[in-house]
């Protein structure tokens, strides 16, 4: 059963109108103000993308209410496993933009979460962080810790062998892991009716003996909801959110070509935020006025990012060899030397 | 006196009780102890919560490993035989090798992952083959292999305690093969060096693991033919010593090097390029490999054609000892 709180125009449904009498006012406001944020901020890496000062990127646009609402029901200590469409989550958490725009910048040091985050680099080869998260949680749990472990993915991942692997051995020593599925529709080009013979990836749950929840994630409250109960089990638990990417697989995809004008028409008459802001315009939270004077706060922060990250100056030869090992072996440093002298005669350009 | 499956037993025992955070994964691993005896006794003394037997399922042993790595745990992995860890390659290679770059030093990516690997034991299909080259060929990931009880032992503790992801391949052949002395206590032998074992002028005899034990039969039958060969067991194949085999090439100026992996791009061709680079001035003559032929590991019957013998590193040699 699909779980539904905000109906597309913005009206609760009736659990909907239960759930909004227990949230606080400052969650109810974050909720809109990360939503809009979010939005901003990936259109904002579009356009730079297309004037060239980033690199190729994925598009989250429509599913911002999957990904503001699953991050936003997480606690810090909680570890983030993401895959290479999770700016959302990456702003809701709190990671800087300066560090997701460096990662699309090609930027190594855009993967380095700040201190104390347990948000790991995105994942780009598909369901490979799943087993991963299962043994962070493994660790929670062997250390009596009381977070979770999070992996995000989408619908194609569901075909790959890690998924099985890892919901096998997260339900065989059962931990506290949330595998949280952003059922876009589409794996690139391919539609999930040809990625997969059962009608849901929730239903998948049951080979597991595993809780699984089937949710609108076009509905923030209903996602921020199921993560919230889900977080609370300490166990494994499938959370299958219904979305769709109304942009393209990446900056270098033309969705056009697999997909009907009108498929998408019918999707943003179900966009996240449309729905979301007319809850709270509706219920007198914000007005009109105060939402425009956020997004310029946000749009100025974002050109400050930007204009941070274009400084980058190349750390040669150190950011190439730095890391890879503990220490750099001795025979790495011949190598090391010989960048070194490239970079030192400025045949280096980036 | 122990054989080198008891010392690896032994050496896994010792880090499972110097250090809490030790944990082993594995198929077949616990109330069995292995289905070569590697973590005999292991499960009855420590648990089944410190080593632990796994689902059939090397990618989600490898990446579930990964995770427990991360969370500040330090495993360490069986796979049942190096032919079978390639459903677990992409965690090797994609993330086990890269954590630490790719979170800049968040993230510790700390763990051994030890696998039987190597022919010549008349095993099934499938079970014998050294695929060394491809975790050389990865950055990020070392790669170690023990040749004696003594080294296993020593070398698979430096691995634990080693900051990087080590790959730990025990030669299969040797694993019951020879008995000697293992101390009882912890000790640590360095894994990033590799080791003359025995001195000579005339030729460098380079191979690690099973080979060694054939390099010093060869050895013994140059020696009637009045030829002196130096044995470098190369034993950490990455990062490789590179140093210490040029100084041997340098002293020799000749080299014959040994493995069982298929010849194209193993790790002779490695080791045999570096010595061109650097020693060329020295070279009495070309350099040569002794290797599998570049065919599938074949089925038992026909292994002895196709391994490294005596035979074939003896001439060898000679072709370079009379090379004109």
């Amino acid at each position: 059963m699909l779980i539904n709180h905000l109906l597309p125009c913005g009206a609760l449904t009736d659990d909907g109108a239960s759930f909004w009498l227990t949230l606080r006012e400052q969650e109810k406001l974050d909720l809109l103000r990360l939503l809009r944020s979010v939005r901003l901020f990936d259109r904002r890496m579009v356009l730079w993308q297309r004037q060239g000062k980033i690199g190729t990127y994925a598009p989250i646009e429509g599913q911002e209410a999957a990904q503001v609402g699953s991050a936003y029901a997480l606690d810090k200590t909680d570890w983030i496993f993401p895959s290479y469409r999770e700016q959302g989550v990456a702003y809701t958490v709190g990671i800087p933009m300066t560090s997701v725009i460096q990662y699309w910048s090609g930027q190594i040091e855009g993967c380095k979460p700040p201190a104390g985050y347990r948000y790991v680099p995105p994942t780009v080869p598909i369901a490979t962080q799943l087993p991963q998260a299962v043994g962070a949680a493994w660790a929670m749990k062997k250390r009596g810790e009381t977070g979770i472990a999070i992996a995000y993915f989408g619908d194609g991942a569901t075909s790959e062998g890690d998924f099985h692997e890892a919901l096998n051995f997260a339900s065989v020593y059962d931990l506290p892991v949330l595998f949280f599925c952003q059922n876009n529709g589409y794996a690139i080009s391919v539609p999930f009716s040809e990625q997969s013979a059962s009608k849901t990836v929730a239903e998948r749950a049951a080979a597991y003996d595993m809780d699984a929840y089937q949710v609108d994630g076009n509905d923030v409250l209903a996602v921020y909801d199921v993560v919230k109960t889900a977080r609370g089990k300490q166990r494994p638990v499938l959370i299958e959110a219904i979305t769709y990417r109304t942009g393209a697989h990446t900056t270098a995809d033309d969705a056009s070509r697999y997909r009907s004008e009108e498929e998408v028409r019918i999707w943003l008459n179900r966009d996240p935020l449309y729905r979301y802001e007319q809850l709270c315009l509706s219920e007198g939270l914000l007005d009109e006025d105060e939402l425009i004077q956020e997004d310029g706060q946000v749009t100025k922060q974002l050109d400050r990012a930007i204009r941070e990250v274009e400084k980058y100056q190349p750390n040669l030869p150190m950011g190439l060899f730095q890391h890879v090992y503990h220490q750099i072996p001795e025979c790495l440093k011949k190598q090391q030397e010989e960048v070194a002298s490239y970079a030192d005669n400025g045949s280096i350009h980036c | 006196m122990l054989t080198m499956v008891q010392s690896i037993a032994d050496a896994q025992r010792v880090a499972l009780e110097a250090d809490e955070s030790v944990l082993l994964l594995g198929e077949d691993i616990g109330k069995n102890g292995g289905v070569f005896r590697a973590t005999e006794g292991l499960w009855k003394q420590f648990g089944s919560e410190r080593v632990i037997d796994t689902p059939l399922s090397e990618a989600g042993i490898v990446g579930s490993a990964l995770g427990l790595a991360m969370g500040g745990f330090k495993p360490i992995v069986e796979i049942q035989f190096l032919s079978f860890i390639t459903p677990a390659f992409e965690q090797i290679v994609s993330h086990v090798a890269r954590m630490r770059l790719r979170s800049q030093g968040t993230f510790s990516n700390s763990m051994v992952i030890r696998a039987p690997y190597g022919g010549g034991i008349g095993a099934p299909e499938l079970h014998s083959d050294s695929t060394e080259a491809y975790f050389v060929h990865t950055p990020g990931l070392r790669v170690v292999v023990p040749s004696s009880p003594f080294t296993a032992k020593g070398l698979l503790l430096g691995a634990v305690e080693c900051p990087d992801p080590v790959l730990f391949l025990e030669p299969l052949r040797l694993y019951r093969t020879q008995k000697e002395e293992v101390p009882a206590d912890h000790y640590i032998l360095p894994i990033d060096r590799a080791k003359v074992i025995k001195q000579g002028e005339d030729v460098t005899l380079i191979g690690w693991g099973a080979m060694i034990s054939l390099l010093k039969e060869a050895d013994q039958l140059l020696l009637e033919q009045d030829i002196s060969a130096e044995i470098i067991d190369v034993q950490s194949l990455s990062p490789i010593d590179e140093v210490t085999i040029f100084e041997s090439v340098k002293k020799t100026g000749r080299a014959v090097i040994v493995h069982e992996a298929p010849r194209t791009c193993g790790v002779g061709a490695e080791i045999a390029a570096r010595l061109s680079e650097e020693v060329i001035d020295s070279l009495e003559a070309p350099i040569k490999r002794v290797a599998g032929y570049d065919v599938p590991y074949p089925l038992f019957a026909l292994e002895h054609a196709y391994l490294p013998s005596t035979d074939k590193i003896v001439r060898a040699v000679m072709e370079l000892v009379y090379f004109q």
